[in-house]
């Protein structure tokens, strides 16, 4: 039971932050109907960024709590604007040209930009692991161990707490956003046609951009709990996490917000469990075979609508 | 002299559309008066919805231009407008012979989509829309009561909240409508707003379009082939065939003009001689 509570708090914590990526994802694919396969690397670079405020303003666990918290804060702000910069330009020099043209093509300049992000950073910041000293050590300890016998403790760190805490207020804010704002409908009118869209006045390629910065913004905050996670970040992040983050929206349905989120957190879920129970080998394959028996039985994913083609 | 060589809202100037080497629309001029209502009439093929495609920025014009002139004295050459400031700037909406809803939003949202832009200025681009500062919320609550008032003057707002898609024909055909008028047009581009509706719901659309035009400034351009709602509510009727203009003036000169009876209303079997022979057949 003890291990079975500790193996759920990691899931939960790698969920959020697939969860964090697919929406970029998904988001994407809603208003243009296309993959963009740089997010991944979009996520990598958000993360360098992140890397590089913290050392550069020496940010370390020795600083007093409050400042720490602040110093952080900060550092998210800038890494999320910074990171939507990069989104942006992205989608306005690889994608935007493209629009019209047909549907292969930036499918294919969506590749070519997520191997010009990762060779970038691997030329401009080396392709070693860059590590972080942990700036959030500590935790609650659940259990003492000994409930069940076992001696197995159960651990909730402060960072998780924080990964799982940023996560749902970003998701709360998000899906407001999305919902209650004129920009939000706007979104949401483009994805279902985007010339009526723009007959009534609305700026569709602004629209666009926007829904590229919003995803780098939260790919950046995802970056950002990644490597105070994990500690450790190279320019290849990117690849697995993001095929990771993809799977995770297709099998949410794709085009769903709340989809993706709850994708991210299966899947997050599905590898956390596979890898303690059965072998950490495996664990990718366990992810992608989930999706593959999904798929099959629920081609449109868990929350996605069904096409239904009206004659 | 007639209201639209007076007082033209929108003036079509030697328009001509080539497809390759069809000509849909050839030198095509007319003027659609500030106030009236204008019909644009002919048989299928005529290059009708051509002309509304190039004023509304779906297709650029191979000559001509099109000139809107706004009641505050702005002019806008549509020809040359990206297709969202026709909408935002010169003021012109138009709805579509297949309806072209946002199916997966209310009713409701379909309306507010359509005042996005005034909103979006209200929120400061989108930061005060999430932290629901406060004259976002007036102008979200000014923008829902707008939305409201043309639910009701259409006879949707009992469904006001439920998804656009499962709304019947005819009221979808009234939403369009509705939905345009939300953007604040000042020429609104109807489309054959009345093909598929039974005579109660054509009539009930006739009582609509006097309704915009008498209490909201609007004058509207529209294409239509029930010769019942043209001859009935138009002020001015223009009569293409094969893309060019054949007659033009009230519902009257036009309904007796010889070659417009000829290309496309039609006479009785006995007098096809007569009319023929005036026509130079």
């Amino acid at each position: 039971m003890d291990y079975f509570l500790q193996q759920l708090i990691n899931g939960v914590t790698l969920g959020s932050i697939y969860g964090l990526i697919a929406i970029g994802y998904t988001m994407v694919y809603g208003i243009i109907g296309m993959i963009n396969f740089a997010h991944g690397d979009i996520f990598m670079v958000g993360s360098f960024i992140a890397l590089i405020l913290i050392v550069a303003f020496g940010i370390t666990s020795s600083l007093p709590i409050v400042l720490l918290i602040l110093a952080l804060i900060g550092v998210l702000i800038v890494s999320m604007a910074l990171t939507s910069v990069w989104g942006w330009t992205v989608e306005r020099i690889a994608y935007r040209p493209l629009r019209g043209s047909f549907r292969l093509a930036p499918l294919i300049t969506a590749i070519g930009a997520s191997i010009a992000l990762q060779n970038f950073v691997q030329i401009s910041q080396g392709a070693r692991n860059k590590p972080l000293q942990p700036l959030i050590p500590g935790g609650f300890t659940l259990t003492e161990g000994g409930a069940d016998g076992s001696g197995f403790i159960v651990q909730l760190s402060y960072s998780q707490i924080l990964i799982i805490v940023v996560t749902t207020v970003l998701m709360i804010g998000f899906t407001m956003l999305i919902n209650k704002t004129s920009l939000g409908r706007a979104q949401r009118a483009c994805e279902q046609d985007r010339k009526m869209a723009s007959l009534l006045g609305i700026n569709v390629d602004r629209t666009i951009s926007l829904t590229f910065v919003m995803g780098a913004a939260l790919a950046s905050v995802a970056g950002l709990m990644f490597l105070l996670y994990y500690g450790v970040i190279d320019f290849y992040i990117g690849f697995l996490a993001g095929v990771k983050a993809f799977t995770a929206a297709v099998l949410g349905g794709i085009g769903s917000l709340p989809g993706a989120m709850l994708g991210g957190l299966l899947i997050g879920l599905i590898e956390t469990f596979w890898s303690g129970y059965f072998s950490v080998e495996y664990k990718d394959v366990a992810a992608f075979s989930i999706l593959a028996i999904v798929l099959i039985f629920m081609p449109e994913g868990l929350l996605g609508k069904p096409e239904v083609e009206k004659v | 002299m007639s209201n639209w060589d007076n007082n033209p809202v929108l003036a079509i100037e030697h328009l001509t559309m080539r497809f390759g080497g069809l000509v849909a629309v050839g030198d095509l001029s007319f003027n659609v008066g500030r106030g009236d209502i204008t019909a644009l009439i002919g048989p299928n093929g005529a290059g009708k919805t051509t002309v509304f495609n190039c004023a509304t920025g779906f297709y650029k014009p191979t000559e001509g231009r099109i000139v809107m002139n706004r009641a505050n004295g702005e002019h806008y050459l549509l020809e040359r407008m990206p297709d969202f400031q026709i909408s935002a700037k010169a003021k012109v909406a138009r709805t579509f012979q297949n309806i072209r809803l946002f199916g997966g939003m209310t009713l409701l949202e379909n309306l507010m989509v359509a005042q996005h832009n005034p909103l979006m200025l209200a929120s400061n681009f989108t930061i005060g829309g999430v932290f629901g500062l406060s004259g976002f919320k007036s102008a979200e609550r000014k923008a829902v009561d707008k939305a409201r008032y043309w639910l009701d003057k259409t006879g949707l707002l009992d469904r006001a909240d439920g998804p656009a898609a499962d709304l019947p024909y005819g009221d979808q055909r009234r939403l369009e409508i509705a939905r345009a008028m939300c953007s604040g047009p000042e020429l609104l581009c109807l489309d054959e707003p009345a093909a598929g509706l039974n005579p109660k719901e054509s009539a009930e659309l006739n009582t609509l379009l006097n309704a915009i035009r008498d209490e909201h400034a609007t004058s509207i351009l529209l294409i239509e082939h029930d010769m019942s709602v043209v001859m009935e509510i138009s002020d001015h009727v223009v009569v293409l065939d094969y893309g060019e203009k054949i007659s033009d003036g009230t519902p009257e000169q036009v309904k007796n003009d010889p070659k417009v009876i000829a290309a496309y209303l039609g006479v009785p079997d006995d007098e096809v001689d007569d009319v023929e022979e005036e026509v130079g057949l």
